[in-house]
């Protein structure tokens, strides 16, 4: 880097900040009762100097001063990787399984509670990967799908008294059939209007649940959801089999957890099937598949159908876990976040979904504090990624380059 | 010639993505010239203009316009420093006017006075522009259209000219007039860089030519001498 | 019948506020094919910035009505050189990239800046001081309050400036030929970073002046009162025809009367999905809208 362009990196961050400062001042200083600059101050320095840390280490970086560091780790990273890479696939999978086998006996309720909004991202995250990630369709209205299967259940369970592992697979037919309903008009259009379209569906969708109040009682949502049960062995009087509901954490953690590799399973042989090649076809290049035989139409509906499918069944079970249900669940920025896990975290990637899911739920757990702050960092950092690392994470290993990136 | 060139290129290389679409291509032009460019469809003629005019960047090499090096400069600067295109299908703001697209031509230029009395020349020049003034762009025809946007292409007062491929798609009257167009621009003082698929007629035009293949120079000459020369008129010019 | 009619004035000054909404939309997807997810932000800080310097000015003392002039035209700014900002910052770098990286960028900025003004301003509506503006005409049964009267008459005559703007003056007209042909535009000298700065600018200036009109006809604004009428204004946007001025013009006025006729001859509670449903049929019937698409055809 040329001392001409890092001086010109330098005046950059200066006009940017003094514009930034010029922003911020009328929002906090500017007050009926006077013009202040206290609170302005307080927060313009404190990013004038995040900044200024930012810019001097990108410069350092640049001009190499700082490869006595740089290099070593990511040879490390490296190294790591081709280890990664050389090892079977079965063991670092087994491992995380027995992990994830062992950890409710590890942690006590909040470990549980997070993980199990983890497991039920996770669902949600793999099923939007099939739609974004694997067809190449922005849906911005995905959780409709999630609201879809949380109401089925609840409904069913309210009105027909029928069990939860009865109305799991219900639940996600009913998705399925949303996902096609909402699929069939949008598949004419062109990328960023299906973002937008599925958007107003998604939109519409929580519309109806909040103002039809005979089927969802509306804004009030529907209360008291029966718990899962299940038949588990019984050795008091003799071996017999006993109804058990699942009301422990660790035990619906179970559930999710059985649900989640279901999922991780399905996608995975979704992505590596003949369909999974026929969607990659259609998300690089849709006109060519389309020349060569793919049959676009109903391979972008089963798409929608499959992701809605996985979100249903996460809906079922967060009926059934949180045993209430209310349309404000149900919002754009829900679907906004799951997308954003997935973008983030790798499109296409199941680890990378996977690591976006964990990154986006449970590092803001551990930064309870700033809970205030979580969406405007979580907005930030969505723009920072695409500026930075638009391939996510955890990139999912691929042969060539998307034909948009090209040029 | 002894003067030195007003535009060069040297040893000017480009890509499209991977593909090397320009191969260390050298070219000179004189002040006051006009140079072909010729060769078949996708040699690299049109990447050429693009690379000058920085809508494509040079991978390596220099290119120097009235000894400057331009490599670096916005292309949107370049005809305020007198360097036009007019590029490959006309492309003329469809949904502006002529006038409005001959307005558009002397955006950077500050002396409205003048400004009026340039268009008027363009009418001059092609009187039938001026019939049609207030008629939209994508209305006229290919030829008209090609007028257009050498009309204003003429109204940034360039001192060098890129045309590409002024011959396409227009019928063989129109395209004598469009030559005979080009040659006046020249004597008036404009230097022209002509890329045509249409050897025949460019190097009739011209002073010099450069024969361009696969993204490399293959030949370099006076223009008469590429007429006459045996290899090119089996190549490009019909033999 | 007088019901009619009462409904047709209020249709017509939501309309209004949804035009001005839809036309940043429109100009600059005609001039980068970027969906601004952000634009409803801009809209929503307008409102914000109004009732800031409106407040502030009275408090200094100064007539109400240069207080709500003034107001105006320093929210309008304000909210111009954000857009600008928010350009350079999120969009620019990413010209090249994938329309995908694009459109999360813009959604990433959009939660930003909402949640950046919940954190400024609070999570509560803010009033406006909406005494300096009560009061209106009766006809009979019908009224028309001075806000109305005030946000119509408004919004013409920004519409009329826009109009001279874009079709009168130079750099109106290079904004167009930027619209249609990018890499032509640089090529006859038209600096394309610059007219996009300022289509972006123009774009939250429109905005803002109907955040501000929001304000005063409702009685206050929220940090999170972007997102629904930003939804509809796209929706106005591509029923007119995506890039086409005077189609987000007429299709920001047709969104307004249907939503509150709606409203008020069928169905109050799904008024907001009447802007989707039209948004979906027009993508699905006729995308290039009723009166055409203003985009470059050049880039495929």
């Amino acid at each position: 880097m040329t001392t001409q362009e890092s001086k010109s990196v330098w005046i950059g961050l200066g006009i940017g900040l003094i514009w930034f400062l010029i922003l911020l001042w009328p929002l906090l200083g500017i007050k009926p009762e006077g013009l202040e600059f206290g609170r302005t101050w307080y927060v313009f320095i404190r990013v004038a100097i995040a900044a200024l840390i930012f810019v001097t280490f990108y410069q350092l970086k640049e001009r190499g001063s700082l490869d006595s560091v740089l290099t070593p780790v990511s040879n490390a990273g490296g190294s790591i990787k081709r280890l990664y890479e050389a090892t079977p696939k079965w063991i670092p999978i087994l491992c995380v399984l027995g992990l994830a086998l062992a950890y409710p006996m590890m942690t006590g309720r909040y470990g549980h509670d997070v993980a199990i909004s983890v497991l039920i991202y996770i669902c949600l995250g793999l099923g939007l990967n099939v739609v974004v990630g694997l067809a190449g369709l922005l849906d911005l209205g995905y959780i409709a799908f999630y609201g879809v299967g949380a109401y089925t259940y609840a409904l069913m369970s309210l009105h027909f008294g029928l069990s939860f592992w009865l109305c799991l697979p219900v639940a996600g037919l009913l998705a399925a059939i949303a996902g096609c309903i909402i699929g069939y008009p949008t598949l004419r259009m062109r990328g960023d209007y299906l973002a937008i379209v599925t958007l107003g569906f998604g939109e519409i969708v929580r519309l109806i649940l909040n103002n039809w109040m005979q089927l969802t009682n509306g804004p009030n949502g529907i209360m008291s959801i029966k718990r899962p049960t299940i038949y588990w062995p019984d050795f008091a009087d003799g071996f017999a089999f006993e109804l058990l509901k699942i009301k422990k954490l660790w035990a619906l953690y179970y559930v999710i957890l059985a649900i989640a590799i279901f999922t991780i399973i399905s996608v995975y042989r979704l992505n590596f099937s003949r369909i999974g090649r026929a969607w990659e076809a259609i998300r690089e290049d849709e006109t060519a598949a389309e020349l060569m035989g793919v049959n676009t139409f109903l391979l972008k509906l089963l798409a929608y159908a499959m992701g809605a499918t996985f979100a249903g069944f996460a809906g079922a079970f967060f009926a059934a876990r949180m045993r209430f249900v209310g349309p404000e669940s149900f919002s754009f920025l829900e679907s906004a976040m799951v997308l954003a896990m997935v973008v983030l975290g790798g499109m296409g990637s199941i680890p990378g979904v996977i690591l976006g899911v964990i990154a986006l739920v449970a590092l803001p757990e551990a930064f309870r504090e700033f809970e205030l702050y979580r969406m405007l960092v979580f907005g930030g950092v969505m723009t920072a990624m695409m500026l930075v690392r638009p391939a996510g994470l955890w990139p999912a290993k691929r042969v060539g380059r998307r034909s948009e990136e090209a040029e | 010639m002894s003067e030195k060139p007003i535009l060069e290129l040297k040893n000017v290389s480009s890509h499209y993505g991977r593909i090397q679409a320009l191969k260390s291509i050298s070219i000179k032009v004189f002040p006051g010239e006009i140079v072909s460019i010729i060769g078949a469809n996708g040699a690299g003629k049109s990447t050429t203009l693009m690379t000058i005019c920085n809508v494509i960047n040079a991978s390596e090499g220099d290119i120097f316009y009235k000894g400057e090096r331009i490599n670096d400069v916005a292309s949107d600067i370049l005809p305020t420093m007198g360097l036009c295109q007019v590029p490959e299908g006309r492309r003329i703001f469809p949904r502006l006017t002529v006038l409005e697209n001959l307005d558009m031509g002397a955006f950077f230029r500050r002396d409205s006075a003048r400004i009026k009395q340039d268009i008027e020349r363009v009418f001059e020049l092609f009187p039938k522009l001026k019939e049609r003034r207030k008629q939209l762009g994508g209305t006229l025809s290919g030829g008209e259209q090609q007028m257009l946007a050498m009309g204003r292409a003429l109204m940034s007062s360039p001192k060098v000219l890129l045309l590409d491929e002024p011959s396409m798609g227009l019928a063989p009257l129109l395209v004598q007039q469009i030559f005979d167009i080009v040659k006046m621009i020249n004597e008036q003082g404009v230097t022209v860089v002509l890329v045509e698929q249409n050897a025949n007629l460019a190097l009739q035009c011209s002073q010099r030519g450069y024969v361009l293949e696969t993204g490399s120079v293959v030949m370099e000459d006076d223009a008469d001498k590429l007429l006459t020369n045996p290899d090119i008129r089996k190549a490009y010019l019909g033999e | 019948m007088e019901y009619f009619l009462q409904q047709l004035v209020n249709g017509l000054t939501l309309g209004g506020v949804y035009a001005l909404i839809a036309l940043g939309y429109t100009m600059v997807y005609g001039i980068i094919q970027l969906i601004n997810f952000a634009h409803g932000e801009f809209f929503a800080a307008g409102g914000y910035m109004g009732v800031i310097f409106i407040s502030w000015l009275a408090s200094q003392g100064v007539d109400p009505y240069i207080c709500m002039g003034l107001g105006l035209v320093l929210a309008m700014l304000y909210c111009a050189l954000l857009a600008m900002a928010v350009e350079k910052l999120a969009y620019k770098p990413l010209r090249n990239a994938s329309r995908l990286a694009v459109l999360l960028s813009a959604l990433g900025m959009s939660i930003f800046l909402q949640n950046g003004l919940m954190l400024t301003q609070g999570v509560y509506d803010r009033p406006y001081p909406t005494e300096l503006t009560q009061g209106g005409f009766h006809f009979g049964l019908i009224s028309i309050s001075y806000m109305q009267i005030i946000i119509v008459s408004l919004t013409a005559i920004l519409l009329i400036a826009l109009n001279m703007l874009v079709f009168k003056t130079r750099i109106g007209k290079a904004m167009r030929a930027t619209a249609q042909d990018k890499v032509m535009s640089a090529l006859v000298g038209i600096n394309s970073n610059r007219i996009i700065s300022l289509t972006f600018a123009i774009g939250a200036g429109l905005a803002a002046a109907a955040g501000i009109m929001v304000g005063f006809y409702y009685g206050s604004v929220n940090y999170s009162m972007g997102f629904v009428p930003g939804i509809k204004a796209f929706a106005a946007a591509v029923l007119g025809g995506i890039g086409n001025i005077t189609g987000a013009m007429v299709g920001g006025l047709i969104i307004g009367l249907v939503e509150i006729f709606a409203a008020g001859y069928l169905s109050s509670e799904y008024k907001d999905v009447f802007a989707f449903i039209i948004l979906i049929g027009v993508l699905y019937f006729k995308p290039t809208g009723i009166m055409g698409e203003n985009v470059d055809d050049t880039r495929v």
